[in-house]
Order: C-alpha cells, then sequence, then structure tokens
C-alpha cells in the first residue's frame, strides 16, 4: 500500500499543473491547428476540410508583418540586453545594501498597466506633446516631423515594456559571480578588460540567454505597443493575428497565422540553443 | 536554471512517463475539438418571429434595472435623458461606452450569447452592416415587443419605420442616422477639402486619418473610382482596394474610435470622420473641427437599438427604447449629439427652445443645431449618400480578404 502511493507521488504532483496546461494550452493549441484548415464563415460555422492552402495565402498576404515581427523584436531584444547589462552588472557589483531598493525600482513601471503606459508613451511622444511640442514651436523641429507612428517609437515602446525581464535574469547570473574570480583573473595579469571579457561575461551567458528567451519571444507577438505606437507601416503580426479573428471574422486565417508564429518562434528559439545552448554555456563557465 | 536541468535528468522515467499521460489525453481532447461549432438555426419569417416574439414577452417579468451598451459621444454628457427615465419609471440604468466598433463588439459577444449567456447588456446599438445581418441570421436578437413601440409608431419617420435590412422593425429600431465624410483641422489644412481626392492630397503625408473598418473604407475607395458601393462587384472592390494602397503611404494611422481623439491633437489633419463627433469634440473641447460630405460621396448609416438574446432585464428594456421616441427626449439627445434623429418633430423642438432660452450662448448653439446641414440633409445630400456595399457573411470572406491587407499595413 505504502509503495503503491510511493508510486502515485510524481503523478500527484504533476496533475494540477499538468491539467492546468492541457485546459488552457493543449485544448486551445489543438483546437487552433483544427480550425487552421478547415473552411466555413461565422454564420454557417466552420468545417474540416483540411484546406492547406490557408496557410499558403496567410504567408502571401501576412509574410511582410512576420519578418517585421521578428526584425522588431531582435531589435529590441539587442537595446535591451544593451541597456539592461551596464545595470544589472552595477546593481549586481556595486549595489551594496540597497541591491533589492534597485531591483523594486526597475519592478516599480510593473505596478501600473501594461496599456496604461503604453498610452502615456502616446501623451509623451505626441505631435504636439510634451517633447516635440515645445521644440516645434521654437522651431528646432519642422511641423511636419512626427515620431509617434513610426517604426521608432514600436521599437522603443517594445524595448521599455520589456526591459526589466532582461534585467532580472541577468542580475541573478551576474549576483552569483564570485567576485574573488575576478581578484584571481587579475592577479593572473589579466587587466579589467580582459578578466570581464574571460570570466565575467561567460559567468553571465546563461542569464542572457533566459533573458532573450523571456524578452524575444513576447515582443515578436506583442500587438499593443504597435497599435498605440506605431502607423500604417509598423504593424505586427499579432495585430493581423488580432484583426482576423476580431474584425475580418476569418478564424481559420487568424488560426493559421498564430500556429506559423508559434512555429517559428519555437525554431528560432531552438536553433539559437543550439547555437548558444545551455549546456555549452555552462561548459565555457566552467572553463 | 541550473537545479532544474539535474531535477530533469535524475527524474527522466517519470518526465517520459508524465509526457505520454499528457500525450494521450491530448489524443483523446483532439477527437472532441472541432473547433467553431456551425449550423446556425435558420432565419424565420417575420410572421413566425412575431408569434414566437409574443409568447416570449408574455413570459417575461419587468426588473428595475437596464444595462445600456453604447458608441462614445453618442449620448447627452450629463445624462440627462437617462435620469430622467429613471425618475419616471424607477428603473436604474447603466450605461457603458463599451463598443468601439461593430465587428469588435460582435466578436465579443457572439460567443457568449451562443454559448446561451447574458452578454451583460439589455440595450445594444449596433449599425446597418454586415454583423447586424449576422446578429439576425444568428438568431442572436430579442425580436422587440411590438406593443411596447407606442411612441416609435407615433413619432417616428415613416422612412425610420421602413428599413429594408430590418422589415416590419422586428429585431430593431432606429437611435440615429450619420454620415460618413470628410473632416479637418483648419489650423492645418488651409483651403476647406470638399472632394475625396483631398484625402490623397500628398502635401498632407503621414496626417490622414482613414478608418479601420473595412466596410467604411471599402466606399472610400468605391467614391474615389465613382462606383456606387450598391451596386460593386469583386471586381470593384480590388479596384478599390488598389486605388486605397496608393495612398497608404499619406495615411498615418488606420483609425477605430480614436481618430477624434488624433483629430483634435493635430496628429491627423484631414480624417475619414463621423459627422456627429466633430460636432461634440467641437462642443465639449472647444476644438473648431470641420466636416463635409464630398462631393463624389459619402455614406449615410443608420444604427439601431437591438436586445441581445439571454439579456437579463428585457422588459426594462423595451421601456427604455420606447422611452427615447418622446419628441422632447429625442431633442435632448439631437441637441447632443446632432446625429440624424429618427424623430422629425425634433427640428421644430429646438427651434421653439432656441427662441425661449435667455441665454445669448444657448441659443446660439441650438439654432446652429436646429439648422446644420448635417442633420437636416438636403436631398441634394441624400443624392450624394450611400449605404455600405451590401455584404453578407459569405460574400464577406472575400471583401475583407481584399480589404483587410489595406487596414494591416
Amino acid at each position: 500500500m505504502r509503495r503503491l502511493r510511493a508510486a502515485a507521488v510524481p503523478y500527484l504532483l504533476i496533475l494540477p499543473g499538468g491539467l492546468w496546461l492541457v485546459i488552457f494550452f493543449v485544448i486551445p493549441v489543438i483546437a487552433l491547428i483544427s480550425l487552421s484548415t478547415q473552411q466555413g464563415d461565422v454564420v454557417d460555422g466552420f468545417t474540416q476540410t483540411f484546406h492547406f492552402a490557408n496557410y499558403a495565402a496567410a504567408w502571401d498576404n501576412y509574410h511582410e508583418q512576420f519578418v517585421r515581427s521578428v526584425l522588431y523584436g531582435a531589435i529590441a531584444t539587442l537595446l535591451c540586453i544593451a541597456l539592461a547589462y551596464p545595470m544589472a552588472y552595477w546593481i549586481a557589483f556595486r549595489g551594496g545594501a540597497r541591491k533589492s531598493l534597485y531591483l523594486f525600482l526597475i519592478l516599480l513601471p510593473f505596478f501600473v498597466s501594461f496599456v496604461l503606459r503604453t498610452v502615456s508613451w502616446q501623451y509623451i511622444l505626441g505631435d504636439n506633446g510634451l517633447v516635440l511640442g515645445p521644440l516645434k514651436s521654437s522651431g528646432v523641429l519642422p511641423e511636419s516631423f512626427r515620431i509617434l507612428a513610426t517604426g521608432t517609437a514600436v521599437v522603443g515602446g517594445l524595448t521599455y515594456n520589456y526591459l526589466p525581464f532582461m534585467v532580472l535574469p541577468i542580475y541573478v547570473a551576474l549576483e552569483r559571480v564570485d567576485f574573488r574570480l575576478v581578484e584571481a583573473a587579475q592577479d593572473l595579469y589579466a587587466s579589467r578588460a580582459v578578466a570581464f571579457r574571460r570570466v565575467v561575461f561567460p559567468l553571465s551567458l546563461p542569464g542572457m540567454f533566459a533573458g532573450v528567451l523571456l524578452t524575444f519571444v513576447p515582443v515578436a507577438a506583442d500587438y499593443v505597443n504597435a497599435s498605440l505606437l506605431g502607423g500604417t507601416s509598423n504593424t505586427m503580426i499579432g495585430n493581423i493575428i488580432q484583426d482576423e479573428f476580431l474584425t475580418a471574422q476569418d478564424y481559420p486565417t487568424g488560426s493559421a497565422l498564430s500556429f506559423m508564429l508559434m512555429a517559428i518562434l519555437l525554431i528560432g528559439m531552438f536553433s539559437y540553443a543550439r547555437i548558444l545552448g545551455t549546456e555549452e554555456v555552462l561548459e565555457v563557465a566552467a572553463r | 536554471m541550473t537545479t532544474l536541468r539535474n531535477h530533469a535528468h535524475g527524474r527522466d522515467y517519470s518526465r517520459r512517463n508524465a509526457l505520454r499521460f499528457g500525450g494521450l489525453s491530448a489524443a483523446g481532447l483532439a477527437l472532441a475539438a472541432c473547433g467553431v461549432q456551425g449550423a446556425a438555426p435558420k432565419q424565420q419569417t417575420s410572421s413566425q418571429a412575431l408569434s414566437a416574439a409574443q409568447q416570449f414577452w408574455k413570459a417575461q417579468k419587468p426588473t428595475k434595472h437596464v444595462n445600456f451598451a453604447n458608441w462614445a459621444l453618442y449620448i447627452d454628457p450629463s445624462h440627462d435623458t437617462l435620469k430622467q427615465f429613471t425618475k419616471a419609471t424607477g428603473i436604474t440604468v447603466t450605461y457603458s461606452e463599451v463598443i468601439q466598433d461593430d465587428p469588435s463588439f460582435f466578436a465579443k459577444i457572439n460567443p457568449i450569447i451562443r454559448a446561451g449567456q447574458d452578454t451583460g447588456y439589455d440595450i445594444m446599438v449596433i449599425t446597418d452592416g454586415l454583423e447586424f445581418g449576422e446578429l439576425l441570421q444568428l438568431g442572436e436578437v430579442t425580436p422587440l415587443d411590438q406593443s411596447k413601440l407606442t411612441n416609435f409608431y407615433k413619432y417616428s419617420g415613416k422612412a425610420y419605420q421602413n428599413r429594408s435590412y430590418d422589415p416590419g422593425n422586428v429585431y430593431s429600431v432606429p437611435w440615429a442616422s450619420g454620415s460618413t465624410g470628410i473632416a479637418w483641422n483648419p489650423k492645418y489644412v488651409k483651403t476647406p477639402p470638399t472632394s475625396i481626392n483631398d484625402l490623397w492630397n500628398p502635401a498632407y503625408a503621414g496626417h490622414v486619418g482613414m478608418m479601420a473598418d473595412p466596410q467604411e473604407i471599402a466606399n472610400f475607395g468605391l467614391f474615389k473610382l465613382g462606383i456606387d458601393p450598391a451596386t460593386s462587384t469583386e471586381k470593384d472592390w480590388k479596384a478599390a482596394a488598389a486605388v486605397l494602397l496608393t495612398q497608404k503611404k499619406l495615411v498615418r494611422k488606420y483609425y477605430d474610435q480614436g481618430y477624434i481623439d488624433a483629430l483634435s491633437k493635430g496628429e491627423t489633419w484631414i480624417t475619414m470622420a463621423w459627422s456627429g463627433d466633430i460636432f461634440q469634440q467641437n462642443l465639449s473641447s472647444g476644438t473648431n473641427l470641420q466636416f463635409v460630405v464630398p462631393k463624389e460621396g459619402g455614406t449615410l448609416w443608420t444604427d439601431n437599438m437591438m436586445i441581445p438574446k439571454n439579456a437579463a432585464n428585457p422588459v426594462a428594456a423595451m421601456q427604455l427604447i420606447n422611452w427615447f421616441y418622446q419628441p422632447g427626449i429625442a431633442a435632448q439627445l439631437t441637441e447632443a449629439i446632432e446625429y440624424i434623429s429618427p424623430v422629425p418633430s425634433v427640428q421644430a423642438i429646438i427651434k421653439a427652445g432656441a427662441a425661449k432660452t435667455a441665454k445669448p450662448d444657448d441659443k446660439k448653439t441650438l439654432l446652429e443645431v436646429a439648422d446644420s446641414s448635417l442633420v437636416w440633409l438636403s436631398a441634394d445630400d441624400y443624392a450624394r449618400l450611400k449605404s455600405y456595399v451590401p455584404i453578407n457573411s459569405k460574400t464577406s470572406v472575400t471583401f475583407n480578404s481584399i480589404f483587410q491587407p489595406v487596414v494591416a499595413g
């Protein structure tokens, strides 16, 4: 009896989380895949005809937005790294007793809704808003200059909104670095730059890897920034999917696009893990 | 991350088993998952619907509350018309401006009604476009209690009692009509636009606003080509989409209701707009925006009150619907929203009100409304105004696949 119970323990442990994922992830994904090859309309309903042409049509119409999403995602992720690394480094090594305060400050914007934070950008960057208004009336910028409704605004908003997801994992990785290793490297005549390049940076790679996963995937699929800050040529694939479902009532196309996005992100992430896999990262770190 | 990996390695067998378990249940569920269910009930004939409605209404009990879903800037800002209703009937009203556009509102309520649940709204205001027809076809609206529409039949104009998309007023009664035309901000646009071509003027590059709704934007593409939306074909739609694409580099954004905000902030200089919004915005924010129906044509639409199926307070909803057709209440509404009222006597009431009022400001505003060419359209205007392209759920698939990429960008 006791042995039976012991055998059941791993299943019982996995049951709540597993059920959660089955109900809220597996079922919708299966429904999505099934819907993506159906044909029909809202009134008569959609029927399964294994119409794989949905995928070709979706790609024909919207490949531009796919490419743009990946591109914006990559730029925003790189910007996040550039901004987050020095910040995390400073907090980890120079933060002293107030480390948790600094981390709290980074998380502070998260106490305001995501959409509200982005809307506030509309006001700050508005054509006649806080920043551009005075610059225009003083003649520094021409009347028709704008930041809103451009790719710059969208990438900026994305970077801003996802920055903490990059700071935190890098911080965790750096925080664990034993500073005596750096001192040892310097004892062995490594300059500060070399010590950073050969010791600290490799040790922080797992954190950066996690940071890239946490930012790139949601950034590439984001639709709030593009719809609030973007214009007519900054639409991302998330907006298209939303429109297909909510405006065009074209559920098969929306599903096909969602599934393609999922596949592209998964393949991208797996090849990224392959090239800079955690395994290798750890090996580098151990060297 | 390292600890996670170690755990996974040490307990590989259980993980595999768990995956197998997950895969099995997924396979079982795949059989059940069939996407979106179809087979909508066939639309009833009006006489069938009427007798079914009579039975339905007999079974209903009056309630003391009603939830009203409407568009932004579409009622008197003080909600006086609603307060008077509560005073007269004891029925409280929750008024929410939740409708941003028809497609997304339809997408929100359709699954709820389909699942047999209450949307939380007892009255909703829907435009005479694609979604209106779909709600009827899907049987997702409750036929109105004709015996409670006394004010509507007594005071509304004949044209509003004979609407082609809802003969016999079985499912809906009109809230207001209006036109889609061109609005501009005179601070940036010096020569008043008269033609649809002004939306294609490169001088306004980056500051042109267009609407995101495919039905709205399709009409403007067709007007530019001189095609009547009522008789347009798939070939015409493609041509219209092509001409809209040539405009895209000038367009700042394809807007929903947010266009009005962009126009008043100076982000767009010239934009597609709904007639009454411009007046309301000027009134509430002191802006000086202008509006015109372009000479090539504009769109005439009617928004209609409907009761969604499974609504909790249908009897109170009927009372409120009928309330708005009292000429006095209708006049209050028109003064505030400056859209076309289905009650013709409103114009005389507003004029009389203007003659009576002592404050010169009020008098000026009232006279403006009473003489507004946007509210009291001339025969010439009516000749230029067209309805949306008549599409149904079948043709809309083609229609949207042509116009959606324009808006997508």
